[in-house]
């Protein structure tokens, strides 16, 4: 096990700047996610961890080894690929045996690590099968015990639950971790999907245009995200855009919201507030504000869904609309076209400089 | 529900029926017909023309048997078919990888259209461009004399090698169609996956590229084998005294002696024989594919 050190990597492809000066440190036996949208740059980094492409300028090493110029073969890495990339012409067992027959391991051995690899992945008794007779899930199952039977220095996995239907993705995300966890192995998870990457993941690295957003731990990404965009990409935001007070921002129309976390941007600067929809309470326009919120807005029920336990509120404010999401607790539902009154503290604001 | 069920039912044979006869129908007239009637002509002693006297025989067949020289020429014709698909293999292949993994766009198409030409050109011109280049005082012996400091003699003409280059020249695009076509449908990601488990380039072309590539290889080869074996053009053509092969005995009773009964016969027995091999191989190409 290792862990990985990626420094001012760089990488274009023609006038394409895919990855532009991106620096993380992927901490041993991690488990990371890189989150970002398609053309983001997330995948070529992963390529370039695993070696199927070198960088421009920077530096990757693995477990303290510079490896941006060592092929892949050499870097010992495990890689689950998206489709799972498993031989057609091989049974489960001799995929899971590939890596360990061309490093010419005696037969003995190599039985004994795929049946252990089989049953940590819990398909203890489908070695003999072909991979076109087992279900998608079982495939990722293949895929894992593959990538793990080698025992690489990382674990490399291009968004491997993206084929699966929803039900299966979650069964395999905590199956995923078990495993993880269970032989420690530091994992770089590449996805698109901002509730893997939050529930599955140590830390979290958003990528956007070939460079690194905002990186950390889901909660503090979630909580005090550094950028517009992280606070819309990792989540759900309301962003109010205005002049830095000090201790929030003014609003056009003069309204100020208190901020109490986030940047420090000097006042007077363009500066924006983000607010997660669940930290806002929605109060019929009649009711009294709660004291401990200090900011508050007035506005007008636009729309509401119902989803079983909570409900979203699309609650419209001099032509911006805000979202709301309450917990389903019994209490009295708004209506549509009700004016209402929103309301939440400073610590749930977070102030974003322009 | 049921009625889809009474749809799944009613797939069979019947609704497949005018898509199959056209073909069909074609096939019986213009190759069966023509077949049964070279079997019957196998069985004769002489051709029923111009109220000549003829009956039926065995006597063709039994000539295969009682002249080592027909079954001399059939190995021999073997081993070309063999040698001819070897070096297709070995020609073809390299070009089929890099057409489908290497080449992307306008490079591929312009290689791709390289590879069918000989396709699209006569064959009677293709085998007498070759004898200008391959002849002594030929285009091959002299440009290789001009770049050369000493003298040497290139005539490969009327030699097996002349043969072998013809008959590979001819049916080279067979292979490089097929393997390609195979080649393309393995995705490329089977290759990084491999080199990501620790395998060199070449221990993934031997594991994983050639095992999944088996299929295009092995009809390439049956495309290829089969007429090469009963090929008379080529060896007559470009291997004149020692062209003497399988296909060409066939043609000369056709064309030259008209012992079309022998001929016929002569044909027959390539073709069971031919049978016979893909039929004892078929277990193991099975399994390769």
């Amino acid at each position: 096990m290792a862990g990985v050190q990626v420094a001012n990597v760089s990488r274009s492809f023609g006038a394409h700047k895919a990855l532009d000066d991106v620096s993380i440190d992927f901490a041993d036996g991690g488990f990371y996610a890189l989150l970002g949208p398609s053309g983001s740059g997330k995948t070529t980094l992963l390529r370039q961890i695993a070696g199927f492409d070198f960088p421009d300028s920077g530096r990757i090493a693995i477990g303290g080894e510079s490896v941006e110029r060592v092929p892949v073969e050499k870097r010992r890495i495990g890689m689950v690929f998206q489709n799972y990339a498993l031989f057609p012409n091989m049974s489960v067992a001799d995929n899971i045996a590939f890596g360990l027959s061309v490093r010419g391991e005696p037969k003995a051995t190599i039985a004994a690590e795929v049946q252990r690899a089989l049953d940590l992945v819990q398909l203890g008794k489908l070695g003999g099968r072909k991979p076109h007779q087992l279900s998608g899930g079982q495939r990722q199952r293949v895929a894992l015990a593959r990538a793990i039977v080698t025992k690489p220095r990382v674990l490399l996995l291009d968004e491997p639950l993206g084929a699966l239907d929803k039900a299966l993705r979650v069964d395999m995300q905590i199956e995923l971790k078990r495993i993880q966890r269970e032989i420690g192995i530091t994992t770089i998870f590449v996805t698109h999907d901002q509730e893997e990457a939050l529930t599955m993941s140590d830390r979290i690295g958003i990528l956007r245009d070939g460079r690194l957003v905002q990186e950390g731990p889901p909660e503090e990404i979630y909580d005090r995200p550094q950028s517009e965009f992280a606070a819309t990409f990792l989540g759900d935001a309301n962003i109010f855009h205005g002049n830095a007070t000090g201790s929030g921002i003014r609003l056009p129309d003069g309204t100020t919201i208190a901020a109490s976390t986030g940047a420090s941007v000097p006042a007077g600067a363009k500066a924006s507030c983000a607010v997660r929809p669940e930290r806002i309470r929605i109060s019929p326009g009649a009711a009294k504000p709660d004291p401990a919120n200090v900011n508050t807005l007035t506005g007008q029920v636009s729309k509401r869904i119902f989803a079983g336990n909570n409900s979203t509120y699309f609650v419209d404010r001099f032509g911006q609309t805000l979202k709301v999401i309450v917990q389903n607790t019994g209490a009295e539902r708004l209506a549509e076209g009700q004016p209402v009154v929103l309301s939440w503290s400073p610590d749930s604001t977070v102030l974003i400089a322009a | 529900m049921a009625d889809q069920l009474a749809i799944g039912s009613r797939r069979g044979l019947k609704p497949a029926l005018p898509l199959l006869l056209p073909a069909y129908l074609w096939l019986t007239v213009a190759i069966f017909l023509p077949l049964s009637a070279m079997v019957f002509f196998s069985f004769m002693t002489d051709l029923p023309l111009a109220g000549k006297e003829w009956s039926f025989t065995l006597g063709n067949y039994a000539a295969f048997f009682s002249q080592s020289l027909y079954s001399t020429l059939l190995f021999s014709s073997l081993r070309l078919g063999l040698e001819v698909t070897l070096w297709c293999v070995v020609v073809g292949y390299p070009a089929a990888y890099v057409l489908a993994k290497v080449l992307k766009g306008r490079s591929r198409e312009a290689i791709f259209l390289l590879v069918i030409l000989p396709f699209w050109s006569n064959g009677l011109v293709r085998i007498f461009s070759w004898a200008m280049v391959l002849r002594e005082g030929g285009i091959l012996d002299t440009a290789l004399n001009a770049v050369l400091p000493f003298k040497i003699n290139i005539d490969l003409m009327y030699s097996y090698p002349a043969v072998i280059i013809g008959l590979v020249h001819s049916y080279v695009p067979y292979m490089v169609l097929t393997c390609y076509l195979t080649l393309q449908a393995i995705d490329d990601s089977l290759i990084e996956a491999g080199r990501s488990l620790g395998a060199s380039r070449r221990q993934v072309l031997w594991r994983v590229i050639i095992p999944l590539s088996m299929p295009g290889l092995i009809a390439g080869a049956a495309l290829i084998f089969v007429p090469v074996v009963g090929s008379f053009m080529e060896p007559r053509i470009l291997g004149g005294r020692t062209g003497t092969f399988y296909g060409t005995i066939i043609e000369d009773q056709f064309v030259a002696v008209f012992n079309w009964p022998l001929g016929a016969a002569l044909s027959f027995i390539l073709l069971a024989v031919v049978l016979i091999i893909l039929a004892l191989a078929a277990p193991v190409l099975r399994r390769a594919a």
